[in-house]
């Protein structure tokens, strides 16, 4: 594996990084906004990866010059360009679900809101009669 | 190494370090900075890989709406996030060959910037050559967006909307219109109502120049939506959430959110009603240039009214919850 190879793939690699980062905060926090941003910065190395895709070296922006140019692929833009606000709008729904259960369980801890869960479903240890 | 590889990898390496520093910090007020700041470092680097179009709209978007969005959560949430209690071994492990299996998969991929990779010899070259003649705009993003590939893009328009529903619902818009809410402003600080004042009229009429400019440079009507309620919404921030309501009332937003999906496929309709597919503009002018044109200009309003309705309406979801921290505590 050559420079070139290394240098070719670099791209694909920091996307996988970025991607794993967004995936670890995910599942190892437990702080349900935290858990949105993980989501977010998961979702941003996808169209990272996706645009890489698409350029063409040498190439420029597909927008029309009117001159024999090297376009780079139009394509994944229009499909990044709509899951980016596709995107917001999923993220706000998430967070008006963490705002919800901020109301309803007054924490946005996973621990926390399971530990909630548990003493409905079995009683806390306060309640059992000696 | 080429200046545009050195631009390229210093990017990558500063998102790289952005993401870890999310990870590692648990003042949320911070991450949620670091992660608009995360947004701006890849809309930069976008525009490196050619993607003009989604640069403009991940700037407007993930540096500015979701940010925005995030912050109203953490007001009405916590600013902290508790240490982790469980042993972090097993999601390290379960990461770590997650993504050594996504680099063994790197390796047979066509490298970076090949102009024979499958993905340039499959549509793109139909787009490129026949944009010019078959749709006769400039902007070869617009045309596949709004035309090639419209049915698509009225199903993302339609999650939109129904993400917009689901908001209002959860937080109800309904119940908690501006009556008895303690009044949120921050006109007190001179700098701030001025600098907002002199902002607000060139966003919009700049939200309006990308909405009908986008068949011929980079925009269109999600770029064009989301700024246009980054007007608003820096209007509601500054000067109240009753002051932007009264400007512009929760009711009316509401009702745009539907009138931009009824926009685009109505468009589909009456293309039907000329006995042509549906969403085929060819038929709604007098040559076929002409009425793509037409058609995409009109189905492009249709999203720009229905993205900033729901971002706009998002954000008064937010706003309008109690119990608001007020200015002095932030």
């Amino acid at each position: 594996m050559g420079t070139t190879d290394i240098l070719g793939l670099f791209n694909y690699w920091m996307v996988i990084v970025l991607m794993m980062i967004g995936l670890y905060i995910v599942v190892s926090r437990g702080n349900l906004v935290k858990k949105v941003v993980g989501l977010n910065i998961f979702q941003t190395s996808v169209f990272l990866l996706y645009i890489s895709m698409g350029k063409i070296s040498g190439g420029t922006a597909p927008i029309l010059t009117g001159k024999p140019e090297v376009y780079s692929n139009p394509l994944p833009h229009v499909l990044i360009l709509t899951a980016i606000v596709v995107g917001v709008a999923t993220t706000a729904l998430g967070l008006a679900l963490v705002v919800r259960i901020k109301n309803a369980y007054d924490t946005i801890e996973e621990d926390e809101i399971q530990a909630v869960d548990d003493d409905d479903e079995f009683g806390s240890a306060e309640d059992v009669q000696p | 190494m080429s200046v545009e590889s050195f631009i390229d990898i210093t990017l990558l390496v500063f998102l790289g370090l952005t993401a870890f520093a999310i990870l590692k910090l648990r003042a949320l007020f911070a991450v949620v900075m670091l992660s608009s700041v995360f947004s701006l470092l890849s809309a930069g680097l976008l525009v490196h890989l050619d993607a003009v179009d989604v640069a403009f709209t991940e700037a407007a978007v993930g540096a500015g709406i979701s940010t925005v969005l995030m912050l109203a959560t953490l007001a009405l949430t916590s600013r902290r996030e508790k240490a982790p209690t469980r042993t972090q071994a097993l999601p390290l492990i379960v990461v770590f060959l997650t993504g050594m299996a996504l680099v063994y998969g790197t390796l047979d991929m066509p490298r970076f910037g090949d102009a024979s990779a499958p993905v340039h010899n499959h549509v793109a070259p139909k787009y490129i050559n026949d944009t010019a003649s078959e749709i006769g705009m400039p902007n070869i993003v617009t045309a596949v967006l709004a035309s090639y590939r419209g049915f698509d893009t009225l199903g993302e328009v339609t999650v939109i909307f129904t993400a917009g529903i689901g908001v209002l619902l959860l937080l109800g818009a309904y119940i908690r219109e501006p009556t008895g809410l303690r009044v949120q402003t921050m006109d007190h600080h001179l700098v701030l109502r001025v600098v907002t004042k002199v902002l607000i009229g060139p966003i919009l009429l700049f939200a309006l120049y990308v909405q009908f400019h986008g068949d011929y440079g980079p925009g269109g009507g999600f770029q064009a939506g989301v700024i246009f309620a980054a007007a608003f919404i820096i209007y509601a921030l500054v000067f109240g959430l009753e002051n932007a309501r009264k400007a512009v009332p929760g009711s009316a937003v509401r009702m745009l959110v539907a009138c931009g999906v009824l926009l685009y496929g109505g468009v589909g309709v009456v293309s039907f009603a000329f006995g042509q597919n549906y969403l085929n503009y060819s038929v709604l002018g007098a040559s076929q240039v002409a009425g793509q044109h037409l058609g995409i200009l009109l189905v492009e309003f249709g999203v720009g009214l229905t993205v900033s309705a729901v971002m706009v309406s998002t954000f008064y979801a937010f706003a309008g919850q109690n119990p608001p921290i007020s200015d002095e505590d932030w």
